[in-house]
């Protein structure tokens, strides 16, 4: 298998007015709308749904069924939400597309609304990332006045509407039902499922909810057909998607490239871990994802050989870490972003996770034993499939996964006193004064 | 401070306008609280009382959504609201040195404000930058790669009036605080299609893969896919069929 890289996206990023719509259409943008107005809206799910492509906001559900879920007729409005609320720690994808190609998104949106009878969408934009919120905001003026907004779009009698939300700061509001209960003006809480988005979503009426990759990808699948795009990737993981280095790396950045591709052949491209280190561990897709370490460099990145391997795809948010990271350090962090970011609508996740940090806390500090290991564990598993929603399960993760793979390093800090590490050791401009 | 009825006037289209965007008024409840922070820096209670009196909902009912997200700030926050991110990754790359080293500079800890009233300082959960780890945020723009010595030459240039002083990727002039809320309540400034968006991480696969040969060439301006025809737009030449590179099964 050769490596390559797929840069569609990310394809023309390198140009000053790449966020422009005259550089997306120079480079094709806006032909796969064309297309997709002169079909039904049943032949492009269809379209979608051959071309398999995964949610790429980190759950994987299959894009063309969620929008083939939306149930026909009624007299309900449909919504189309797309979440751009990237805060998974690692994940950094998203926000550089919005600022660097916002109009892959607007046509996806386009199409993608046509192709479930929607009239009004939202992005649902991360409120901390101030420019995003402007080029969003200049991309859809941009389109509207080039008619792909509006009313009766090309011509076809679609009409759409497009809002711009900024949310306020709360990562579990990138779950979905969570982030709908923001739009709706409440906390951001998640709702129980079922009902799922699709049957009572925004408003109670039927929604489809994608992330901005996936709806940023639809353009191409449109545009080329779903055989083209199915080409890529593994048997059951079809299609490119960006892989997002960052850490220990000698150049961290935004990787497209088929899923499939592994760690050695990401690092290869990217110069390796930063010079006279090596690779100590690594989240395949943030940090709700099983740690991976060097015996995991030869994995494909597809769903189901990071599964098998033990962890989950995600965001393909790759954080790597080489050996001077105190392992016990990062999870410790981690486990207190899970612990800050608890909605507090269930209890094993809000009472767990503070649990979990002082159990932590004790043992970065030196003071914690084994039998505190056993009691991490037995927490972790009394949190996962008994929270609410995927955050409290993210919980586990990285603690079980750690102690899997380094829990002599835990124990290390009890036989010194304290963690063995040396901060600085690890900081970039450790790396730049070397 | 109460809101006089000269900025009760001057906000209620601003809020109307706000509210006309969904098809359900409440969900304006998110961007009205920026509006208010665009008004007054923080949420007073007289903030929460106007944004309820907009929507008809109990003051209780919007401070009970106002105190769930992190943005919305219920002290005096500074004109540069500076937070660096101490999730794991750019914790080790160097974040928490950053903070460490700027609380002891400013003197203030964390969520603190100084004394003059330029600047506050928080720690920020993952920003998605980790690509341009250790981040600094200065009103929600990015301050990429910073070391504890660059970070504390930001804050003292922000300090002395900003002046001059640029995000790595975001907006050439940066906003207060105030002007940058105004614009997550929906009304941006003329920046969007100014400053620099791409660093060398966000280019990094794009610049091996061109090194490669594997970036299809533009395609030429052409007439849109003929209605009915289903044929791809970009017709047989796609240019990946033609480099062959696809991993076809």
């Amino acid at each position: 298998m050769t490596t390559v890289l797929t840069p569609e996206i990310t394809a023309f990023w390198d140009e000053p007015d790449s966020f422009t719509i005259a550089a997306y259409k120079r480079h094709g943008g806006y032909r796969a709308l064309s297309v997709a107005l002169a079909m039904q809206p049943d032949q492009v799910v269809q379209t979608m749904k051959d071309s398999a492509l995964r949610g790429r906001g980190g759950a994987g559900f299959p894009t063309g069924l969620k929008w083939g879920f939306i149930p026909k007729g009624g007299d309900k409005p449909r919504y189309l939400v797309v979440n751009a609320d990237e805060s998974e720690p690692g994940a950094c994808k998203d926000m550089p597309t919005l600022l660097n190609n916002p109009q892959a998104l607007i046509e996806g949106i386009v199409i993608a609304a046509y192709a479930i009878d929607a009239h009004q969408a939202f992005i649902y934009a991360r409120g901390e990332v101030l420019h995003v919120i402007r080029r969003l905001h200049f991309a859809l003026a941009e389109a509207r006045e080039a008619g792909y907004l509006g009313a009766d779009i090309l011509g076809s009698g679609f009409d759409l509407e497009v809002v711009v939300h900024a949310g306020a700061g709360a990562y579990i509001c990138g779950e979905e039902t969570a982030l709908l209960d923001s739009l709706e003006g409440y906390r951001g809480q998640p709702r129980l499922k079922p009902p799922f988005p699709a049957v009572a979503g925004l408003y109670a009426c039927p929604t489809v909810v994608n992330n901005v990759e996936s709806i940023a990808t639809v353009p191409y699948i449109l545009g080329y057909g779903a055989p083209d795009f199915a080409a890529y990737g593994t048997e059951k993981s079809k299609g490119f998607g960006i892989f997002s280095l960052s850490g220990h790396v000698t150049t961290p950045g935004q990787y497209e490239a088929p899923l499939g591709t592994t760690l050695r052949e990401l690092l290869d491209l990217a110069g390796g871990i930063r010079a006279g280190h090596r690779l100590k561990f690594w989240t395949p897709g943030g940090s709700s994802t099983p740690l991976f370490t060097d015996e995991h460099l030869d994995v494909p990145l597809d769903y189901e050989s990071v599964a098998a391997a033990g962890s989950m795809l995600g965001t393909r948010s790759i954080q790597l870490f080489d050996e001077t990271t105190c392992v016990v350090r990062v999870v410790l962090r981690w486990i207190k972003f899970y612990e800050h970011e608890s909605c507090g609508k269930c209890t094993p996740c809000r009472e767990g996770s503070w649990w979990v940090v002082q159990l932590l806390e004790k043992l970065e500090n030196g003071e914690g034993s084994e039998a505190d290991l056993d009691k991490l564990l037995d927490i972790c598993s009394n949190i996962t499939g008994r929270a609410f929603c995927a955050l409290g399960d993210s919980i586990e993760a990285p603690v079980k996964s750690s102690i899997r793979y380094f829990k002599d390093e835990y124990l290390e800090h009890q036989r010194r006193g304290g963690c063995p590490f040396d901060p600085a050791a690890s900081t970039l401009f450790a790396m730049e004064s070397a | 401070m109460a809101l006089s009825q000269e900025v009760r006037a001057r906000l209620e289209p601003d809020a109307a306008q706000i509210i006309s965007r969904y098809p359900v008024p409440r969900s304006a409840l998110l961007p009205l609280l920026h509006l208010m922070q665009a008004e007054e820096g923080y949420l007073t209670e007289d903030g929460i009382e106007f944004c309820a009196g907009q929507l008809g909902l109990a003051i209780a009912e919007v401070t009970a959504v106002a105190s769930f997200y992190t943005m919305y700030k219920h002290h005096p926050v500074g004109d540069y609201h500076v937070g660096v991110c101490t999730n794991s990754l750019c914790g080790v790359m160097g974040g928490d040195a950053i903070l460490a080293g700027l609380q002891e500079h400013l003197g203030v800890g964390d969520d603190g404000t100084t004394t003059d009233g330029k600047l506050s300082l928080e720690h920020l959960e993952c920003n998605a930058a980790c690509d341009y780890a250790p981040v600094v945020m200065v009103n929600w723009e990015f301050f990429d790669n910073m070391t504890p010595q660059s970070a504390r030459d930001l804050v003292d240039g922000l300090r002395s009036g900003a002046a001059g002083i640029a995000p790595t990727r975001g907006a050439p002039r940066l906003c207060t605080w105030k002007q940058a809320s105004r614009i997550l309540a929906g009304f941006p400034d003329d920046q969007a299609a100014e400053g620099n968006t791409s660093g060398p991480p966000s280019l990094a696969g794009l610049r091996i893969a061109k090194e490669h040969g594997w970036v299809p060439e533009p395609i030429a301006p052409a007439d849109p896919g003929s209605p009915g025809s289903g044929a791809s737009p970009r017709g047989t030449a796609s240019p990946r069929a033609k480099t062959g590179n696809g991993r076809a099964q």
